[in-house]
């Protein structure tokens, strides 16, 4: 018979565990004990210098149309409510199916991590009670993420390459929106982001500097536009972050973090880590202990403040999903994937240096996104197969277009002048048909009005006088014109310059300088 | 194990399951009870048993990435106490 | 002409389709009996205007000669079943007045049949009971009674309502749901079938969820057969539930009446417990008997791990359920208490609209998976399922078609009768039934005789994951030996 409880039976009971189950709390440290100290990036605090330690929990919102588990609309921007099913409302009797496209997403982005795809992984329930929460639970990966252990490179603009690690990333949904601003006494919940799918990204805690953090996001964000697994539109919140901060004088022991959430521009990013380090030695320089806790970054204030109630640690009591089963594929599967990738930015960047003989620091900047990479390479390869001069190409779009796109803040997707309209003119330049210094006011009117480079060209007559008899007869006039000068030319070679400048306005810089120049030097007698 | 009153209490918390003082050492007592009934678990050897993650064994569906819900804000807002133009209202939290 | 309410569901399917009755006439026999029998309070909403629009609808196909396979026959639904623009409550006071938008894949089906609905069935809040004394709406008063005696008795529980009306003839069949045994143990206190399919066979999508992965959908019925005709109806999968299973489902009736001959039938020696009643024990050596005579092979067995299916049971289920309840919480539905900030508005909400055994079982579910002890306790508890589930498989493929045990430890028993202070002692009651529910089998109740005060007492048959076919050939067996037991009518 089974044994009553009239006299309990006493078996010695099994210890609960010390600390809470909370995951981030035992991530490894990866290299962070044995990494060699960057003296640059130290903090100057008042008793001596401190090392920043920061890891990052990124969540990047999936590309995707629909939900993970459930079949709505994952679309930004809908009427309150809009976008949510029966399943993401959380009605009696409601189940979750997941998303086979969330899935390839989150291999894909692991992939592009360098990482460790695991082929079985599990889905467990987070539990916590919150308005924009309606199951009372989040489906989340806690032991068994789909992806593991990869790392980023990180260039800086100094020229270091930093190896951030990456810890894992996984599987999630996101939550809704609660709005507390409406009412004076309640809060206005929308379950339109409720189950949108999310990838966690965790880095090790490989990171020195806020300008590291800033660098660590933006390329990551990069990989994944490059993969088209998320758009890392960080106004829509596709995008964001807990930071995880701690400091510690050089050569001692960890100390203890703090969780900064949420944070929401890369600005941002930069400040709250920046802040929240010299809080942090602030109290250690007045020999207080740092409390490990959640804080928010109040960027009006420009102060991080503590967030939850001390007494309530949160206790998710995780457990594996039973309305779902474990997530299993194969290695063929994984690598169908793999071979369906764009080309990554590391990879482009490294063939714009070794193809293109570009500088790493303009092969950089041209990768940075997808779309500037892209569109340098529309204008490198013309569209009937010709290749114009990737250094001049690479010039043009970094400085007069990109230069022109930030003064009036528009993005490339946005540029009046095409790569069509660019290569044209640069195939005026190199056929001769215009100087450089009249393709500038040529790029300046295609910007301003569009058209054809070559037709705007031939209507203003802008074509660059190459004639050498037309020339002479200028050069002949503005030496007649001043014989001083002339004469002093002959001892002062460098003076040839002011004439061909005269040269030059004479004729409406349509002079070919290049031409008015040795015609000077012959006439004037220099070498 | 066994649980005190203190337990009692933090437990009603995370389950948001309000508790009366007067309550609670009853509903110790019936926790107890059940915690010792269970406690014969611990007499099992499960050396190397994997913990059962699927009743009936098989490979998990998925869903093609297809927008085939929602748009039924209406319906989703229907049965609840408060709603205000579609939102769904609730006292505010207390941070 | 026999009396409309006392006719098996294939009976009242055969004379529907010969129009030898209509099921104008079968539902209307059916509304007037749940008035009469307003006193065991098995219904908990009656929809009358409902069925009598879908028997007419029913009665115009039947006329030209279509219909599905309940086309015109009338059903009561558990209260755990969405039902579109019909009331569902799980029978708890947290649900209040929520009337679903959508229906449950389960009924549906029933629906797509051509069935008719006379309404929602009590049950235990939650499904959380194995005696319906913890609904919302008062319990259930079983149409079973004691040889002699006025007392009143419990039908069994979660689906008390379920048991009660099919037993009293309130209607031809009822849809039920089984976590623990809450169909097979109602089933066997009332006299009627009950079975509880193999996990994944019935879709769970819309019926509220208990613990997930124990929960599944049955039919109640008072034959064999009239419980294959329905579970016929209510099975198959649904890409909508990622656990139900992509299998055809068989012609379950087809299985009725099917030899036994040679089949290996199990007998579990740890099934044999200290303290069974004599009467118990009898009636499973007769079951064994009347297998034997039918040309089964009865053959001892061993499940080492059967006494701590219990224990598990009550760490699992309780911990999904503390889950899976977290959305009752007044935000979007159901009852809300206010309260000066969310967090008061959520205790206080569910502190009324949730009953005592929710609450305790939701508390246990949030011990267990709290930090500290997840390991002892919810992962240890799976650890002793899958060792459960063993047991039944190294039985299986020593070639045992189906297990033969009591399905209760012990007829019904009063109102009131046990609840003491002792919750575990109502936990007993599902000794022999949540052994399936853990190992994800399937599990068919049926009546095997009365004892001596005369209250119905089952048998179980658990089988091979997906051979609900085998226990519909054995329980009719069962049935044909046996016969059919039904309630003297008081309460009309």
């Amino acid at each position: 018979m089974v044994e009553r409880f009239g006299a309990p039976p006493s078996p010695a009971p099994l210890p609960p565990r010390a600390e809470p189950t909370d995951l981030s709390r035992d991530a490894p440290l990866g290299k962070t004990m044995t990494a060699p100290v960057k003296t640059d990036k130290l903090i100057e605090g008042a008793t001596g210098a401190f090392e920043v330690i920061v890891g990052m929990e990124v969540h990047a919102q999936v590309t995707s149309q629909a939900k993970l588990f459930s079949g709505a609309s994952a679309a930004f921007g809908a009427a309150p409510n809009a976008h949510v099913s029966l399943v993401d409302a959380a009605m009696p009797g409601m189940l979750p199916v997941i998303n086979e496209e969330c899935v390839r997403q989150a291999i894909r982005t692991g992939l592009g991590l360098k990482a460790a795809i695991n082929l079985r992984s599990v889905f467990d329930r987070k539990n916590y009670f919150y308005p924009d929460l309606p199951q009372g639970y989040q489906i989340s990966q806690y032991k068994s993420p789909i992806v593991g252990e990869g790392e980023v490179l990180v260039d800086m603009p100094d020229g270091e390459t930093v190896k951030v690690g990456i810890e894992r990333l996984h599987l999630e949904q996101d939550a809704g929106k609660s709005v507390h601003d409406q009412h004076p006494s309640m809060s206005f919940v929308d379950l339109n982001r409720s189950g949108v799918a999310l990838m966690e990204i965790v880095s090790k805690p490989d990171i020195r500097s806020a300008e590291e953090a800033k660098a660590f996001v933006a390329k990551l964000r990069t990989i994944m536009r490059y993969l088209g697994t998320c758009d890392g539109n960080m106004e829509e919140g596709s995008l964001r972050a807990d930071v995880n901060v701690s400091v510690r004088r050089p050569g001692e022991p960890l100390g203890t973090r703090c969780e900064i959430k949420n944070v929401n521009s890369l600005r941002f990013i930069g400040q709250a880590i920046e802040v929240e380090a010299r809080r942090q030695i602030g109290l250690i320089e007045d020999g207080e202990t740092i409390e490990q806790e959640t804080r928010l970054f109040d960027p009006g204030k420009g102060e991080t403040r503590s967030m939850r109630n001390k007494e309530e640690a949160h206790d998710y009591r995780y457990f594996p999903d039973p309305d779902l089963l474990p997530l299993e594929f194969d290695q063929a599967y994984v690598d169908a994937l793999a071979a369906d990738l764009p080309e990554l930015p590391d990879a482009r960047k490294a063939r714009f240096m070794g193809n293109y003989g570009l500088s790493a620091y303009d092969a950089g900047v041209l990768t940075g996104e997808k779309e500037s990479a892209d569109f340098f390479e529309d204008v490198v390869r013309a569209a009937d197969g010709r290749t114009r001069d990737p250094k001049i190409a690479a010039n043009w779009v970094l400085n007069e277009l990109f230069g022109r796109l930030n003064k009036e803040g528009r993005g490339i997707a946005a540029s009046p002048v095409s790569a069509g309209q660019l290569g044209a003119v640069l195939d005026l330049i190199a056929d001769g048909t215009i100087s450089g210094k009249i393709a500038k006011d040529l790029f300046e009117i295609v910007w301003t009005e569009g058209g054809d480079p070559k037709a705007i060209v031939e209507a203003r007559g802008m074509k660059q006088v190459t004639d050498t008899g037309a020339i002479a007869a200028a050069v002949d006039e503005v030496i007649a014109k001043n014989p001083d000068k002339a004469a002093q030319a002959k001892e002062k070679p460098a003076m040839v310059g002011w004439f061909v400048g005269q040269v030059m306005k004479a004729s409406g810089g349509k002079a070919n300088p290049q031409a008015v120049n040795a015609l000077l030097k012959s006439k004037l007698g220099i070498e | 194990m066994s649980v005190d009153a203190a337990t009692v209490r933090r437990i009603a918390r995370l389950a948001r399951i309000a508790v009366e003082d007067d309550e609670v050492e009853h509903l110790q007592g019936e926790l107890n009870a059940i915690l010792a009934f269970v406690e014969q678990l611990s007499e099992v050897d499960v050396t190397g048993v994997e913990p059962m993650t699927s009743v009936t064994p098989m490979v998990m569906k998925k869903r093609e990435d297809v927008v085939t819900d929602g748009e039924i804000a209406e319906l989703v807002v229907k049965n609840a106490p408060a709603t205000e133009d579609n939102f769904f209202l609730v006292p505010k939290v207390v941070e | 002409m026999t009396d409309p309410i006392s006719l098996t569901l294939a009976e009242a399917r055969d004379l529907l389709r010969s129009r030898a009755m209509s099921s104008k006439e079968l539902t209307e026999a059916h509304l007037s009996a749940m008035a009469a029998a307003r006193g065991l309070n098995a219904y908990v909403l009656e929809t009358p205007d409902k069925a009598l629009a879908m028997a007419a609808a029913s009665d115009q196909k039947l006329a030209k000669g279509e219909g599905g396979p309940l086309e015109g026959l009338p059903l009561g639904i558990k209260d755990m079943f969405a039902t579109e623009g019909v009331r569902t409550t799980a029978c708890s006071a947290i649900l209040e007045n929520f009337v679903p938008v959508y229906e449950s894949t389960v009924s549906s089906h029933l629906w797509r049949d051509g069935a008719v609905m006379l309404g929602k069935l009590n049950n235990d809040e939650f499904a959380m009971g194995s005696s319906n004394e913890t609904s919302r709406f008062g319990p259930v008063v079983s149409p079973w009674r004691r040889k002699g005696d006025t007392a009143k008795l419990v039908p069994g529980g979660s689906s008390g309502g379920s048991a009660a009306a099919v037993a009293a003839g309130l209607c031809l069949g009822a849809t039920g749901t089984d976590t623990g045994g809450s169909i097979r143990q109602p089933a066997a206190f009332t006299g009627t079938v009950g079975i509880k399919p193999t996990y994944g066979r019935c879709s769970r999508w819309g019926i509220v969820a208990f613990a997930s992965s124990l929960d599944q959908a049955g039919p109640f019925a008072r034959t064999v057969r009239d419980s294959a005709i329905l579970l016929r109806a209510m099975a198959g999968h649904d890409p909508k539930d990622t656990t139900s299973v992509d299998l055809p489902v068989p012609d379950y009736e087809a299985a009725v009446g099917r030899s036994v001959k040679g089949m290996k039938i199990g007998i579990p020696k740890e099934y044999r417990v200290d303290g069974m009643s004599d009467e118990i024990e009898a009636l499973w050596h007769q079951g064994a008997e009347w297998l034997k005579a039918a040309g089964a092979e009865i053959v001892e067995v061993s499940l080492p791990h059967t006494k701590y299916a219990l224990p598990a049971y009550y760490i699992v289920a309780p911990a999904e359920a503390s889950s899976n309840l977290a959305r009752y919480d007044g935000v979007r539905y159901g009852v809300r208490v206010p309260g000066h900030d969310v967090t008061e508005m959520y205790e206080k909400t569910r502190a009324a609209g949730f009953g005592r055994e929710v609450r305790r079982r939701i508390m246990i579910g949030t011990y267990v998976l709290s930090a500290g002890y997840y390991d002892a306790y919810y992962r240890r508890a799976q650890q002793v399922r899958t060792l459960i589930k063993r047991d039944f498989e190294a039985c299986f493929e020593a070639g045992v078609s189906a297990i033969l045990t009591p399905a209760t430890p012990s007829a019904a028993f009063g109102i009131g009768e046990k609840v003491s202070g002792d919750p575990v002692e109502m936990y007993l009651n599902d000794i022999f039934t949540v052994t399936v529910n853990m190992a994800g089998l399937p599990g068919i109740a049926v009546p095997g005789g009365l004892d001596a005060k005369g209250l119905p007492l089952g048998l179980q048959l658990v089988g091979r994951p997906f051979d609900e076919e085998t226990l519909f050939s054995l329980g009719e067996t069962i049935e044909q030996a046996a016969g059919r037991f039904a309630p003297e009518r008081w309460w009309a």
